[in-house]
């Protein structure tokens, strides 16, 4: 399961892309209100694509209901986000929830639910088959995709779902919270997974965590958000060669940054 | 030893099964043998099971129990047909639920044989009139779990579905309708036990030629009580057959229910 250490890990740290300029997600005068109170007032923020971003912050302060606004899964009341200049509709966007229990469709088999997506865009069968083996056989999926979601483990039902948002490869990732609901021993592998994703395809990621610990393992940039109403504290550069092993995350880089966006947070959270 | 405790164990379970019903034939040959209940009003169980077989043989119990079943069938037909849509547009919004949700619950509440008179008069006497009496009050109790069903269908996998791109219509095909599913067979089979209820009683007073209701009243008016104790026992089988029924489809069907 393992992967050996890739001798060229830490290469991509200084990627100046091809083109010399940055494919950029613009999040322009954001507004949003729940229930009379405010979340979001004229937030704006620049995010850079092919890149993991890991948002952090107090309870409360939004950080599903911003990577639900910007996936176009929950109404904006004001403001426009734009993925390289082109709007949600036209951006390819996958997300994977929390609750895999309650986001997987039980009536059909796993298998049945990878291919799900690419039938709601109208890829014939074999086309379908094709890309959905050609998934399979890049990231050795072990699990016996032929059950009905219900009767696999969290971590392998959380592994479907993920499958299931990558099958589209979509341009931009959405995770909210994924693996909270999982033990720490799966929590730890589906980490590993997750990052062996990323380095493979480059996609776009943008996970919501509530663990600080997971959100500086597996992102290049860190977004710390304030209490409501909602602003951008510090957005934490984590320049970590990849993979985040467990020698990285105990170095005393890691550990550093972990204190400084500890300091950040409590900040937030006291409200100094 | 394994399949020795294995088979004991399945011993034991058909005896637990089995000693209800014992149990009640040997409390109903105590009462009738010591004279307890007035023998006129209770026949030996003996004597009722071996006339029930009897008329099992004739045929003449199969073809009642035949047309009560039929009844029953083209009730929850035209129940189903009527009610899953209904129940389903309602459901899909909200407020016009919250609007009729007062008749709904009023209709039914109110008891569907207080409607006979009414439905005579729209269908006649004949079956057309008991078969809408049936097919009303079920109708009833599926619309109002259908909508049900929709509106506490789990957001997250309607989420899930969009967040892919799909249509409305495609998120409702898809995965609404399932999500429905468990709620409408808990209302396919209250309806099916109220439409059994309402058929009995429309075969025993409202001009029934055949049926279980009318053989039961009629083998009560021309005192054939092994007969009637019989009958009433066949519309048992017939409640708790159909319930049993569905319980199967719907474990097959809904396989994921409840996991």
């Amino acid at each position: 399961m393992h992967a050996p250490r890739q001798g060229v890990a830490g290469a991509d740290v200084v990627s100046p892309r091809s083109s010399g300029r940055t494919r950029l997600i613009t999040i322009r005068g954001l507004d949003k209100t729940f229930g009379g109170s405010t979340i979001y007032k004229d937030f704006s923020l620049d995010l850079p694509q092919g890149r993991f971003i890991s948002i952090f912050g107090p309870n409360g302060c939004g950080k599903s209901t911003l990577i639900n606004m910007i996936s176009g899964l929950a109404p904006m009341d004001a403001g426009e986000v734009l993925y390289d200049g082109q709007t949600i509709q036209e951006t390819r966007i996958s997300y994977v929830f929390q609750n895999y229990r309650e986001a997987l469709f039980p009536w059909l088999r796993a298998i049945d639910n990878i291919h799900y997506p690419l039938k709601v865009m109208g890829v014939p069968a074999a086309e379908r088959r094709a890309r959905v083996d050609n998934l399979l056989a890049e990231f050795e999926v072990k699990i016996d995709l032929n059950a009905y979601p219900y009767t696999l483990s969290g971590g392998q039902q959380q592994t479907v779902s993920i499958l299931r948002a990558l099958v589209t490869s979509p341009e931009v990732l959405f995770l909210d919270e994924p693996f909270s609901a999982l033990d720490y021993e799966m929590t730890l592998f589906m980490r590993e997974q997750l990052q062996k994703i990323f380095m493979k395809t480059r996609t776009t990621m943008l996970l919501v965590s509530h663990d600080l610990e997971e959100a500086i393992q597996l992102a290049d940039k860190v977004l710390l958000l304030t209490r409501r109403p909602t602003r951008v504290a510090e957005i934490v550069d984590v320049d970590l060669a990849w993979p985040r092993t467990a020698a990285v995350t105990t170095s005393e880089r890691f550990t550093g940054l972990k204190r400084h966006c500890l300091d950040v947070f409590w900040r937030q959270v006291k409200g100094e | 030893m394994m399949s020795q405790s294995l088979s004991r164990d399945t011993a034991a379970r058909t005896l637990q099964y089995a000693a209800g019903p014992v149990l009640l034939v040997a409390a109903w040959w105590v009462a009738y043998a010591t004279g307890a209940v007035n023998s006129d009003l209770l026949p030996s169980p003996f004597l009722t099971i071996a006339d029930t077989v009897k008329n099992i043989q004739s045929g003449r119990l199969g073809v009642d129990f035949g047309a009560t079943l039929m009844r029953v069938g083209y009730s929850i037909l035209i129940a189903v047909a009527a009610g899953v849509p209904a129940g389903i547009a309602l459901g899909a919004n909200a407020s016009v639920y919250r609007s009729v949700e007062f008749l709904i619950d009023f209709f039914r509440s109110t008891p569907a044989t207080a409607l006979f008179p009414l439905f005579l008069l729209l269908f006649g006497l004949g079956d057309p009139a008991k078969i809408a009496v049936a097919a009303f009050a079920a109708w009833l109790v599926l619309v109002f779990n259908v909508a049900y069903g929709v509106l506490n269908a789990r957001q997250t996998r309607i989420l899930a579905a969009r967040s892919m791109g799909a249509s409305s219509l495609r998120v409702f095909r898809d995965v609404t309708f399932f999500e429905t599913l468990p709620q409408t067979f808990v209302g396919l089979r209250t309806a099916v036990s109220i439409a059994l209820v309402v058929i009995i009683v429309a075969e025993m007073f409202i001009g029934a030629s055949d049926g279980l209701g009318h053989r039961i009243i009629d083998a009560q008016i021309s005192y054939n009580l092994t007969d009637m104790y019989g009958s009433i026992v066949a519309t048992g089988v017939m409640g708790y057959g159909l319930n049993l029924l569905l319980l199967l489809v719907e474990k097959s069907v809904i396989h994921w229910s409840g996991r």
